[in-house]
This record gives C-alpha cells, structure tokens and sequence, in this order.
C-alpha cells in the first residue's frame, strides 16, 4: 500500500482520495441514490444487499438530508444536508479495521501522528428494523466515522454478515483540512481559477430548506403523501411474482423500497415541522418499519438476495 | 506443575465489559478445569482493549484415574431392563460382572475412566468457554457462525513446565491455537511467540501493552496527577472514568491542556460533564481558586511530536464543545433572568406520561401538594409552593437538554441567576434526592417539602393509572420513589400521615389539570391533609359544598380509600427492606406494623427500635415466651367457652402469693405504660413491660390456671387477658417469632 502522506486542501480532494482508495481495495464505487434520504444506509446498496449470502463491496457518496438539522447555514458543524462517506463489505473481510486505517493515510490523518480509537458505539436504525455493533472512531477525540458489523436488517439475520463503514465527510474533511466554519471550508483547490468554498455552494442552500423544514413545508400534504408512499410500496408487493409480459419472475422489491425510503423522508420532514407528538412518533417510526420489513422480506425472494445454498458449496 | 496460559486476541472490546469479561473467563475455564479433574493453584484473568487473558499456575498435567461400579438389573431381569443398561454404561453384555446380591445375582459394571492429560481437557473446557461466554451483547461476523464481543482474530493457548512449553491443539470456527500474539496496533504490530506467562508480559510491554489494568490505571494516575502538580494544579479524582478510560488504552500516554479562558466561568460541573461524557477527559482544578482550568485526556499512543498534535485536535474539539456549552449557559440565564416563564410555558407542552398530562400539570399538582406538606417540615408554605414550581423550569433549558444530569443542579444556578430565595435554588437542585439507598437525604425543609410531594405524586399518579410495578418490572422507578419518601420522612424525623397525602394526591390525579371550584376544592384537600379525607371537619366542608351540587364534587365525596391502601402496603413492604438492610428484625417490623398510627412511619421505626432493643434484653425475649403462654391459654379458653374474658379481674380472689405479686407488678406497669405510651416514650413502655417477666413466669410455675374452682379460674383468665391487653397496647406480640 502507498501511503498519501500529503495533505488534501480541499473537500473534494478528500472525497476523491476515499474513491480511489477504497477502487483500489476492490470496491464497485458506485454513484449517490438517487432519493432523499437520511443516511447513506438507505442506499439500497448497503440495506437490500446486505442481505442474502452473495458477496458485495462497494462504495459511494450519499448526500444525506437531516431536516431537523438546519440551522440556516449558521452553525459551524450542523447542516440540513451534507454527505456521507459509505463503505459495504459483504462479508467482512477479517482485515476491515487495518483497511479502514488505510483510509484515513491516504487522506492523510497518520496514525502515527494521531490518536486513532474504537469507541465502543452499538448501531441501531428503528426504522429499518435493523441493528449491528462496532464502534464510532476516534481521532485525536474527534469522532470521525463509524463502523458496524451489521447483525440484523428488516428484521433478517444477516449471514453472511457486513462490514459498513460511514465517514461523516464534512465532519473529517473540517478536522483534516484545519477548518472551524463548515462554510469557509475550500470545496475545490483553494489556488483554482475560481475558488469555491463550501458556503459558495450551499449557505443560500441551507436557509432556503432550513426555512422550508420548519415553516415553508406543506404538513397536510406531507401526511397525505405518507399515507400514499406506505399504501404504493404496500400495493407493488402484493403483486404476484410471475410477470405476464415478459413472462418473467419479477418481484419489485427496489420500487417497493423507493416507497419505504420516501416514506422515511416524509417522516423526517414532518418531525422537524413539529407536527409529530412523542406518543405518535414511535407510531410512525414502527409504520416505516413494517415497511422496510416487507421490502427486505420481497428482496430475500429475488435474486440478488437470495441464499446460495447449494451454488459454490458444492460437497 | 505445569501453568497455563490462555489469550483471546480480538478488535477492541468495550471498555464497560472487561471487568465482568476478566471475571466469567477466570471462572469458566477453572470451573472447568476443576469438574474435569484437574486441580490448580493460582488463577488470574487480565484484559486490555484487544486481548482477555488468563493465567493459571500449578495445573496438574493429568486428571486422576477414576474407577466407577454401578449395580445394574437383577441377571432374571427381563431383556429390556438389561439392554437398557447396557446402553447407559455403554458396555457390553460380557463386559458386565455378575455378582452375588441379596436377592440373588445382579449384574454390575465396572467402568474404568484412565486419567486424561491436561491439554486435552483445557481445549475441550476452552472451547465450551469461548462458544458460550456471557458477553451482555456479542455478534458474528464475516461468514462464521462463533459469537463474540468483537471479531475475535486470534488463541494464544500455552502450557508451560521445566520441560518446555507446548501449544495446546485446539481450533473453533477455524482459529487454531498457536503460542504468538500481537503488541500494540500502531506502535508494534508485528507478531511474535512467547514461552510463559513471565514472557508474555514482558514481551507485551517491549511492544507497548501493559497487560494489567489496574497497572494501566495506577500509571495514568501517577501519571495525571505528575502533570498536574508541576503546573500547580490537581487532577479531579474520577474512579470510574479512570478504570473506563484504563479499558481504552493498552499504552496509556496522559497529556493535559488548558481550557481556554473564554470558558472558565462555565460552572464547574457543567465544564467537567462536558469533558468527561463526550472526551472522557479528566478535570485539572486549580487548588487557589477551585476552578477547573485545565483537562487530562489519555491517548493511546506515543508520537513523533510528543503528543503536539494529539493535544491540539483534542483541544479543537473541547473547544467547539465547551462553545456549545457557553452558547447554552448564557442563553439559559438570558432566560432564567427574565424569570423562567419561557421554559415555563414550555413545560406545557412536554408530555410527563400520556395519562397523567404535562410536566406543566405535574408541577401544578406537586405545588399544591408541597404547600400542604410545608408546615409538617418546617418550612414556608408560599416558599414551597413557589420552589415546586420552580424546581422543574431547567427540564426546558438547553443545558439540561445536552446534558440530562445536570438537571436540579442547573436549576439552582438560574435559580440563583434569577434572584430568587436560596432555599428555592437548593430545592431546584436536592428535590430528586435521594435516589438511593446511600446518597444524601436533603434535611433543608423547603427541600424537603418538594421532594416529598414530587415523589408521592409520581408514586400516586401510578398507582391511580394503575401503572405499580410488577417482580421485576419497574419502569417509572416507583420503588426507588418510595424508598426516597421513607428515608425523607426517617432522615428528617418527619411527622406525618402518609395515608392523608396519599389520598389528597390521589384526588388530586382524578379530579384532573382544571377543577371546577378550584379554591373549593384545595380547600377541602388541604383540610383533608390535616384532618384525613374522612375528619369530621373535612366532612363538613363537602357536606356544606354540596348544597352547591358541582358534579366534580361526587368522587371527592365518595372517595374510595382502596388505592391509598394499596400504595400504603407497598411504601410499608418498601420500609421493611429498607429497615431489613439495616438489621431490624422482619417479625419486630411486622408486630409494629400491626398497631395504629402506622402511617407514621418515624413512629413506626421508633417503636420497632424500641421493640429491637427490648427484645435484646433476656427479660425482653422472655417475656414474650411469658406473653405468649398466656394469650394462648386464654385464646383456647375463650374459644371453647365462646366468652371474652374481659370482665377485669379481682385480686380478692387471689390464692397464691405469686398470683397476688402479679396483680401489683400489672397495676405498677400500667401505670408507667399508659402515661409513657401517650408521649411515645415507647423505650420506658417496653423496659416496664419486660419487668414484668419474672412475675409472669412465677405465676405460671405457681398456679394452675384451669382449677376446679370455676370462681378462681374465670378470675385467672381475666388476669391474662389484662397480660394480653398490657402487652399489646405496646407491640403486636403475637407477631413475634419464636
């Protein structure tokens, strides 16, 4: 392995560092979802694969929308919407930890020079019926990723089991880069023609949606499409497996878990308008989850979920 | 002898779990080894974050030879009953000795079990270990089936003598036992054998792990305080952050830093929960001002630079944490001097329990309840009720919002901020107190008086919703609730009748967060909290209110005392565990529960007391057996004569001079019992009790109670029963054990 022993001035200089080391340790680097969702876990590259026993890596970006977060682009450290940095090993390769240390030398935090912890830090999303152990780590007291083997998603046993990882990017580039304002960090190289910061690109961005999350959204409609989102994926799965068209076993496991994922978001965005009481909340998350239950249930039927039981055993 | 050596090498291990860790595989593996046959002289477990170890010294290599007979079937046993048999000795038919027997010729098995060498039996106890080992969570991992804390990577499993030390064969789920281990992650990495215990040790710490944590705690200790005392500062003693972050580490490397200026005027406790729950810093104080002006942190690893780096990134992050802090301490006095209104506004709007309303109804209805009770402790009642209302508001600051136990403490400092009384800042902070067995009982009345109410309106809210807790299940910590009610009521030698409280609380749950004729009714209740729910004055306060027929009226007139019973047994089985830990009889509380007036409980555990002591004495324990005798001779009598022998008896009709000596002793205890009963003066009642002893045993050897005479014997029975009546206006005897 050659170390990066350089430092990244920039954010996405960091970000590219991750892709292109994680490639070179065998990952597929896929691209971000294309839906909003709350963590990079949402991905159906790391929920719906993790389960079933075929074997997976891969890595990608996801922007992450968290709208209780806002704080109109004035908080050095909160964001409604930043990134995250998710990395899925199926099944977790006995050398995960010395791999993940090897992410943080090519962006440039050397162990030898810092103060690299696990902390212990169990995983739990209540929302995807899903839990796993690891740690949240350290560096220098800064958490700076978090790393789970998952045990259980939707509600199945993982086996075999996954190694995730998640790099709260604006969090570590900030650490990495020397910045105490997310807003004044450099997105691109600060010596560009033109340079762009992060608040550049996304201040105005932050009070548009901060105002929008807290008073601007339309909670009627927002109920309204909950209600849908949880009757579609509901509806998409009770269809019968055998495709007439194409004559096809067709199970729509994935549009299924669109809904789930919209369904998810919705929630979100009615918790930060305030229109969600203590008592309902629990109600609404356990809605979410029979949901992700169902969707991960549809998916252990298809192919890529299935158990390889018999394939690649061979006595 | 050989000694053992066992390492389990795996990622980090939670910092929370090793102590019990290092314990259950120091048991498992002996208990093992032990039911296995070997014996041992010496075992001790050790842990660091990626490695459990055990060491055991003076094994034995071999178990014993063990040689068993076991009688089987008679040899006319029917075929059945031999192969049976046969099969649960896994012999066959000739192997089996017949033998002569009493009833004839029985079939015996003689089963020989050779000795086994100790390396079979420790791998065979090591992986019954490993595969069942009580990790409070454990998962799986990669494509394996073993459970684990964390990926378990490697099993270091040595046997050691004058001979050499050889690996002991063992494999689970693929790892096989070998006789090397790894030293530090970053600082040594690279693999290496070892030969013993001894080499181990010392192997490890040439490759920066101290194995021993208590040896890691003592080092960041000396270490800490070392730093400290050259500046000129103390590090804040923190024991069980000290052995979490000793479970941290395997190369403890202590560096301290200041805390910026901007922030040394944050309270001290608000600067130490900061750094202790999100960096697990120590808190360096400065022994002048008493200020915390500077932290610890422990890294896990020496550096190029000394640490220069380490220091700063973890001084970068305590600086945006204490901002945080800063930036919610002065919003929170901005607040806080304004009045609180705000978070009082806010607390409408907090759920306290789905059926018992808001956090805004709950301070309501404690503020009514602290105001009644005021005047029992010795405080202001205007002051207790305006401390209840007060005492919650900081549940709405952001500080109690970032850091849940800070809360009361945070209270009393914007109680303080806002100008308010002292005795309304303490009760802010000592109202939740006590929340156990051993911490601090406030003796401040205003506090008191708070804390008093909060927990009995927690315990009756539960108790009307019917939420009471159950075996095991306690979700809303009614017990501990109840126990803070006792050692309050104990601890201030409190003068109350629990019983009243509990019902006008009650009442005060069922009539809801707006009762009609609000004033009506705190009048009635605070009347009800004197003079009891069923006081002729109360009575007459709902028999003059009813001319003006409110419907709320109804249940506060019919008020049913069934609930405040039932919680009044529970804070009474609630005192016997608490009296019970302090090494007071079950049978004395019992016979004091028994008696009136038991919704005073510091009259009850006076009395209890007393009874203890008493009982102590031989004439005390004596005296029992001597009331007992006589309550049962004139129970039996009483039921076969279907009459109560209360008619007062006749010392004319005395024949014996000990019969004669008994009146006398009676008339002189009564007359010292009556009068010391009534200023619950209960040592004096029960050291005159116990003297009567020695007359009572004399009359029972002198005099026969069941003569002839049917004059002298009905006498005699009414002489026992003012025994009976004496002795029970003190204590419930006949609860006695013995």
């Amino acid at each position: 392995m050659s170390d990066v022993t350089t430092r990244p001035r920039s954010f996405q200089e960091i970000i590219l560092r991750l892709q292109s080391y994680w490639a070179t340790k065998g990952c597929a680097i896929l691209q971000p979802y294309d839906m909003e969702v709350g963590a990079g876990t949402f991905h159906p590259a790391t929920t719906l694969r993790s389960l079933g026993t075929k074997p997976w890596a891969a890595a990608y970006v996801q922007p992450s929308r968290r709208p209780t977060d806002g704080r109109y682009g004035e908080n050095p450290n909160r964001l409604q919407h930043y990134y995250q940095y998710q990395v899925i090993i199926k099944p977790s390769p006995p050398d995960m930890q010395e791999l993940y240390l090897g992410s943080l030398r090519a962006i440039g935090l050397d162990p030898a020079l810092h103060d690299i912890r696990f902390v212990e830090d169990d995983w739990e999303s209540p929302t995807l019926g899903a839990w796993g152990l690891g740690w949240e780590i350290w560096c220098d007291g800064m958490e700076v990723s978090q790393f789970t083997y998952f045990q259980q998603v939707g509600g199945h046993d993982c086996r075999p089991v996954s190694g995730e990882l998640t790099y709260g990017l604006e969090r570590l580039a900030m650490y990495v880069l020397g910045i105490d304002h997310v807003m004044d960090m450099p997105f691109n190289d600060p010596q560009s023609p033109i340079p762009l910061t992060y608040g550049d690109i996304f201040r105005q961005t932050e009070e548009e949606y901060s105002r929008h999350n807290f008073d601007g959204a339309n909670t009627d409609m927002l109920l309204q499409h909950f209600v849908n989102a949880e009757a579609e994926c509901q509806r998409l799965l009770d269809f019968p497996a055998q495709d007439p068209n194409s004559g096809k076993r067709i199970i729509m496991a994935h549009p299924a878990y669109d809904q789930c994922i919209k369904a998810s978001h919705l929630f979100n965005l009615l918790d930060a308008r305030g229109v969600i009481s203590v008592t309902e909340r629990q109600a609404y998350i356990g809605r979410v989850r029979a949901l992700a239950k169902l969707c991960a249930d549809a998916f252990r039927l298809t192919e890529a979920g299935a158990d390889l039981d018999t394939v690649g055993t061979a006595a | 002898m050989p000694d053992l050596l066992i390492e389990l090498f795996s990622e980090e291990i939670p910092a929370r779990m090793q102590a019990r860790a290092r314990d259950d595989l120091r048991r498992m593996v002996t208990d093992g080894l032990v039911t296995a046959g070997l014996t041992y002289a010496h075992a001790a477990a050790l842990s660091t974050p990626r490695r459990l170890t055990l060491a055991v010294e003076g094994l034995t290599a071999h178990s014993a030879a063990v040689r068993e007979e076991r009688k089987g079937p008679a040899t006319t046993a029917p075929q059945q009953a031999i192969d049976g048999f046969l099969r649960a000795t896994g012999l066959t038919i000739d192997q089996l000795e017949k033998r002569a027997d009493k009833k004839g010729e029985a079939y015996f098995a003689v089963i020989e079990r050779p000795g086994r060498a100790a390396p079979e039996i420790i791998a065979e106890v090591l992986e019954a270990t490993i595969r069942t080992f009580p990790w409070p969570k454990s998962m799986r991992w990669g494509a394996g089936s073993l459970k684990w804390v964390r990926p378990l990577h490697s099993i270091l499993c040595l046997l050691t003598d004058e001979a050499g030390a050889e690996v002991v064969p063992l494999t689970v789920d693929g790892i096989t036992a070998s006789n090397t281990t790894h030293g530090h992650r970053f600082l040594s990495p690279a693999p290496f054998a070892v030969s013993s215990f001894d080499d181990y040790t010392a192997k490890l710490k040439r490759a920066h792990v101290i194995l021993d944590s208590a040896e890691r705690e003592a080092a960041i200790w000396h270490d800490a305080t070392t730093a400290a005392f050259a500046a000129g500062l103390e590090v804040v003693a923190d024991p069980s952050l000290l052995t979490e972050v000793a479970g941290l580490v395997e190369w403890p490397v202590v560096l301290m830093g200041r805390i910026d200026a901007a922030f040394l005027d944050l309270p001290p406790e608000v600067l130490q929960t900061s750094m202790r729950e999100h960096q697990k810093f120590f808190s360096v104080k400065n022994p002048k001002s008493g200020r915390i002006e500077g932290f610890i942190t422990v890294a896990n690893t020496e550096t190029a630079d000394n640490g220069a780096t380490i220091l700063h990134g973890n001084q970068k992050v305590l600086r945006a944490r204490l901002s945080d802090a800063k930036f919610f301490w002065e919003n929170d006095l901005r607040v806080a001097r304004a009045g609180m209104g705000e978070w009082l506004d806010g607390l409408k709007s907090v759920t306290f329990h789905n059926k018992l309303g808001s956090q805004a109804e709950r301070i309501t209805r404690i503020a009514a309840l602290a105001r009644e009770i005021a005047p029992m402790v010795g405080a202001d009642p205007d002051m207790a009720e305006q401390a209840a209302k007060l005492a919650k508001a900081d549940l709405r600051s952001a500080m109690v919002g970032e850091f849940p136990e800070l809360q009361g403490l945070m209270g009393m400092y914007y109680a303080r901020a806002a100008g308010l009384p002292e005795a309304v800042a303490l009760a802010a902070r000592d109202h939740y107190s006590p929340l156990g067995p051993t911490d601090t009982v406030p003796t401040e009345p205003v506090s008191v008086a708070v804390a008093l109410a909060d927990k009995l309106d927690t315990l009756t809210g539960f108790w009307a919703i019917d939420e009471k807790p159950t075996g095991s299940k306690d979700p809303f910590a009614l017990r501990r609730a109840a126990l803070g009610v006792i050692r309050l009521v104990l601890g201030n030698d409190v003068r109350l009748s629990i019983d009243r409280l509990v019902d006008v609380q009650i009442l005060r749950h069922q009539s809801g967060p707006n009762p009609a004729a609000l004033d009506l009714l705190t009048q009635i209740l605070s009347t009800a909290t004197q003079h009891g729910m069923f006081g002729d004055l109360t009575r007459r306060l709902i028999d003059g209110a009813e001319k003006l027929v409110p419907d709320w009226l109804v249940p506060v007139r019919d008020h049913n005392p069934d609930l405040s019973d039932s919680l009044r047994d529970f804070l009474h089985e609630r005192l016997k565990v608490f009296l019970k830990d302090q090494n007071t009889r079950h049978d004395v509380i019992d016979a004091c529960l028994a008696m009136p007036g038991n919704c005073d409980l510091t009259l009850l555990v006076k009395r209890a007391q007393a009874l203890q002591a008493t009982l102590a004495t031989e004439d005390g324990a004596n005296l029992v057996a001597g009331f007992k005798r006589a309550n049962n001779i004139l129970t039996q009598a009483e039921e076969k004569d279907g009459v109560e022998y209360s008619y007062g008896a006749d010392p004319k009709f005395a024949e014996t001079d000990e019969e004669r000596a008994l009146f006398t002793a009676l008339d002189t205890a009564e007359g010292t019992i009556k009068p010391a009963m009534a200023t619950e003066d209960f040592t004096t009642a029960m050291q005159s009790m116990a003297t009567l002893r020695a007359p009572i045993d004399a009359f029972f050897t002198a005099t026969q109670i069941n003569t002839e005479n049917q004059i002298v014997r009905r006498n005699r029975l009414n002489l026992l029963h003012r025994i009976r009546t004496i002795c029970l206006s003190v204590a419930d005897l006949t609860k006695l054990d013995g």
